[in-house]
């Protein structure tokens, strides 16, 4: 995107203030640990907390007592943030800001558990599934961005293949085919955001946001007049099957969560990393960023900017609409009208969240994965806190890392400019 | 003639809207089993398709006319004396009951457009609105007038603190709006169905989620009866009044203009443009706020999690089509308001979905953004007065 900064204009700024930004968060990081010992410790009942293996209350887990937990990583964030606020260890700033968030994370788990049971592999399945159309939705945003061509009509997206999807395979009797027609129904919205954002230079935000209403009255209307009507013909399409592998299926945790998955888990974790290659190691991956960060420097060494930015804008539909199969042939069995529910917007967030990479963008969408999961547990054991606000967490997470107070985001430099071969 | 074949604005309007309702029509037809049956022995009986298709499609359009400005045979029934003048202009009122909220969201857009800033958090600050004037109206029970102003004043300011928030983000930290922007709808909609389940807030004995209704002293006054027109649509003229003259006379709006067209040399001259886009943001997000205080205290009348509806995202689209003016917001505030008001008709009257109309929407809007596209397809000649693409095509 476009940033067209005030900071940019102003002074330059003398150089390392005594309050940098590591600091900054030093401090934040003690007063929320602080605040978790002792808030959530003097809540939280003086009972056990139990994480188990398995999906019940039975069998092996780790326990610890709530009350004690809750000070226990509280106290843990407090020293993240004692440390980062001394300066000490500057190489390692990160890790610390990380281990601080997990141990207040950690310090919030333990109040909420203590007394009940949160069943690991249950949560981790979870939280993988919830993040599986956000995973695939982030990574088209990486292929188009990178490229130079914002894309926020990944929801349109979704929302289109989750249709093709659910129509096609249940007139073809087969969920490949219903697959493949997914693909489709992204790379149609993906064609027309092409088409207007490099061929006829539309503002890509405008775009895009238009394509999401185009996209939510068109499936929206065909669900009313064809599959309300007529769900037997054309709305149930057959469900992904879960492939087990033996042997690796049965390790505890990990084995159930990703060795007995449908084929679209596997497709993610292959995508991302075969993503993050392409970007970094291949011809195709230096043009992509090439283009994207520089357009008029790329077309004189005789790339084709706007050819690349076609291809790149079209294979990210691939990839959203396969991640909108996930709503219709994997969550649940049939369209309905805007089933995706701003999914779309949450994988924005996820790819912004993870600064424009494909690691990043997995890592940002399993952790908004886990806010969505851990909403769910927590109104099921009847936790006073709402769902709604854990639900936030994505929007504001993204809100803060765009603002800069945990490192600055920096979209590629061309992103959302369209290129005019002058 | 020559004039109007090359590529004026009203040219292109006309053409969009031609287009989209080409297309539409062709969806009415492609999904109507029956019809799509004739085209199976087209080349026997090409006239049973088309005759078939035709009827389909006037009936559809025909209704969507009759819902959004009136049916002439209630019209003449009122002549006759049959019917009440209130049913006679039931449809328009209810044209314009759609369209109010959509004008002040769609100012909110346009004006925001023209100081370079890109405000998709119409949504969100409408959000705001809604909750702050809802909460105002059933709260402080004060004496007629005072308490709608009150409620009003409530909204304005729920909706600009939800814009300022952008705003000074950008001023601060460079952050974009557009992103920020996004965020914030989504967190306010959450905030919204987490407010309206409160107790306090929760209507007493109901179970699901909606509020107290909003005092009757300060719900926007109304005619009554089929007529559900309020003083919103007054309101909302009054304010684009009050925009155009904000834009185009007063110093801040010369500031706006400034910045929108170079934020560089804006800053050269001497006007700040941090303050300039935070202070934008208020005034944007403040109109969207009274956006959905209209919606809450003329339609509703209560909370609930869908409250706003889509007011903030069509808003965007009113903004596009009105080409960032003003009254031209309106216009397309209106324009949308009768698809809206036709489509509820054409719904129930030929059983066509309701979606067609956001379908329409949206195509309108995409032909009105791209006009080389527009001109490409119908051979239309240049023309210097085609400035939506190029102000558009900034980012």
């Amino acid at each position: 995107m476009s940033t067209t900064t005030v900071e940019e204009m102003a002074e330059v700024t003398a150089p390392e203030p005594f309050w940098s930004r590591q600091r900054h968060l030093g401090v934040a990081l003690i007063l929320i640990g602080g605040l978790a010992a002792v808030v959530f410790g003097s809540l939280a009942p003086s009972e056990d907390a139990r994480f188990t293996l398995s999906e019940d209350s039975a069998g092996a887990a780790l326990a610890i007592n709530g009350q004690f937990g809750a000070v226990l990583f509280g106290l843990l964030t407090a020293a993240a943030g004692g440390v980062l606020l001394a300066g000490l260890l500057k190489r390692w700033s990160n890790v610390f800001l990380v281990a601080g968030i997990l141990s207040f994370l950690l310090s919030f788990l333990c109040w909420q558990v203590a007394g009940e049971f949160m069943p690991l592999v249950d949560t981790t399945d979870g939280t993988l599934e919830l993040a599986l159309p956000l995973i695939l939705g982030a990574l088209a945003g990486v292929l188009g961005e990178r490229s130079g061509v914002v894309n926020v009509a990944i929801e349109g997206q979704f929302l289109m293949g989750a249709f093709a999807g659910a129509l096609v395979g249940t007139m073809a009797g087969s969920v490949w085919a219903g697959l493949l027609s997914a693909a489709v129904g992204g790379v149609i919205i993906a064609a027309i955001l092409a088409v207007m954002a490099i061929r006829y230079l539309v503002d890509q935000v405008v775009v895009g946001i238009v394509l999401n209403l185009f996209a939510l009255g068109i499936t929206g209307f065909l669900y009313e007049r064809l599959m309300q009507p007529n769900a037997q013909e054309y709305n149930q399409p057959p469900q992904m099957p879960e492939w087990r592998i033996p042997g690796l299926a049965d390790i505890p945790v990990v084995g159930p969560v990703f060795f007995e998955a449908n084929l679209l888990v596997w497709i993610a974790l292959v995508l991302v990393v075969v993503i993050h290659f392409g970007l970094s190691r291949t011809r195709w991956g230096l043009r992509t960023r090439a283009v994207g960060e520089h357009p008029t420097a790329a077309d004189t060494v005789g790339i084709r900017v706007r050819g690349l930015r076609y291809l790149n804008v079209l294979l990210g539909g691939v990839v959203a609409g396969i991640g909108g199969a996930y709503f219709t042939l994997v969550a649940t069995g049939s369209f309905t009208k805007n089933m995706t529910a701003g999914a779309g917007f949450i994988a924005l967030a996820a790819l912004i969240f993870g600064r424009f990479t494909p690691f990043g963008a997995f890592g940002a969408a399993l952790f908004f994965g886990f806010a969505q999961k851990l909403a769910t547990y927590l109104s099921a054991i009847g936790s006073p806190v709402p769902s709604q606000f854990l639900n936030m967490l994505p929007y504001l997470a993204t809100l803060i890392a765009v603002a800069g107070l945990v490192g600055r985001v920096r979209a590629p430099a061309a992103d959302g400019q369209p290129y005019i071969k002058g | 003639m020559k004039r109007f074949w090359s590529a004026n604005n009203f040219t292109l309007t006309a053409l969009s809207m031609l287009m989209a309702v080409v297309i539409g029509g062709v969806l009415i037809i492609i999904s109507d089993a029956t019809v799509l049956a004739k085209f199976g022995y087209f080349t026997a009986r090409p006239s049973d398709a088309f005759e078939s298709s035709w009827l389909l499609v006037s009936t559809a359009y025909a209704d969507l006319l009759k819902g959004a400005l009136g049916d002439p045979a209630v019209f003449s029934a009122w002549f006759s004396g049959e019917a009440t003048w209130q049913q006679a202009f039931a449809p328009i009122s209810e044209t314009l009951t759609y369209a109010a909220p959509l004008v002040f969201t769609g100012l909110s857009v346009a004006l925001a457009f023209r100081g370079g800033l890109f405000n998709i958090g119409a949504q969100g600050q409408a959000v705001l609105g809604c909750i702050a004037a809802g909460v105002a109206g059933f709260t402080f029970g004060l004496p007629i007038a005072l308490n709608l102003i009150v409620a009003v004043v409530a909204g304005v300011l729920g909706g600009a603190l939800w814009g300022f928030i952008p705003g000074l983000l950008k001023a601060r930290t460079g952050a974009h709006e557009v992103i920020t922007t996004i965020m914030l709808n989504y967190t306010a909609g959450l905030f919204l169905a987490w407010l309206v389940i409160q107790q306090g807030i929760q209507a007493p004995g109901r179970s699901d989620a909606i509020s107290k209704a909003v005092a009757e002293s300060a719900q926007l006054p109304s005619p009554g009866g089929v007529l559900r027109v309020h003083l919103g649509i007054i309101l909302a003229v009054l304010t684009t009044a009050g925009v155009a003259w904000l834009l185009n006379k007063s110093a801040f709006g010369f500031e706006i203009r400034a910045v929108g067209a170079n934020p560089h040399a804006a800053k050269t001259a001497g006007i700040s443009v941090a303050k300039t886009y935070v202070l934008l943001m208020a005034v944007a997000g403040g109109l969207a706020g009274f956006g959905g205080a209209t919606q809450v205290l003329g339609t509703a009348h209560a909370l609930t999690p869908s409250v706003a509806g889509n007011i903030g995202f069509d808003g965007l689209l009113v903004a596009l089509l009105g080409r960032t003016r003003p009254w031209g917001t309106l216009f397309a505030a209106l324009l949308f308001g009768a698809l809206r008001a036709g489509g509820n008709r054409m719904q129930s009257f030929s059983g066509i979905s309701l979606e067609l109309v956001t379908v329409l929407q949206a195509l309108i809007v995409i032909f009105i953004a791209a006009p080389a596209l527009v001109k490409a397809i119908f051979r239309l000649r240049a023309s210097r007065a085609t400035g939506l693409g190029a102000s558009l095509a900034k980012g």
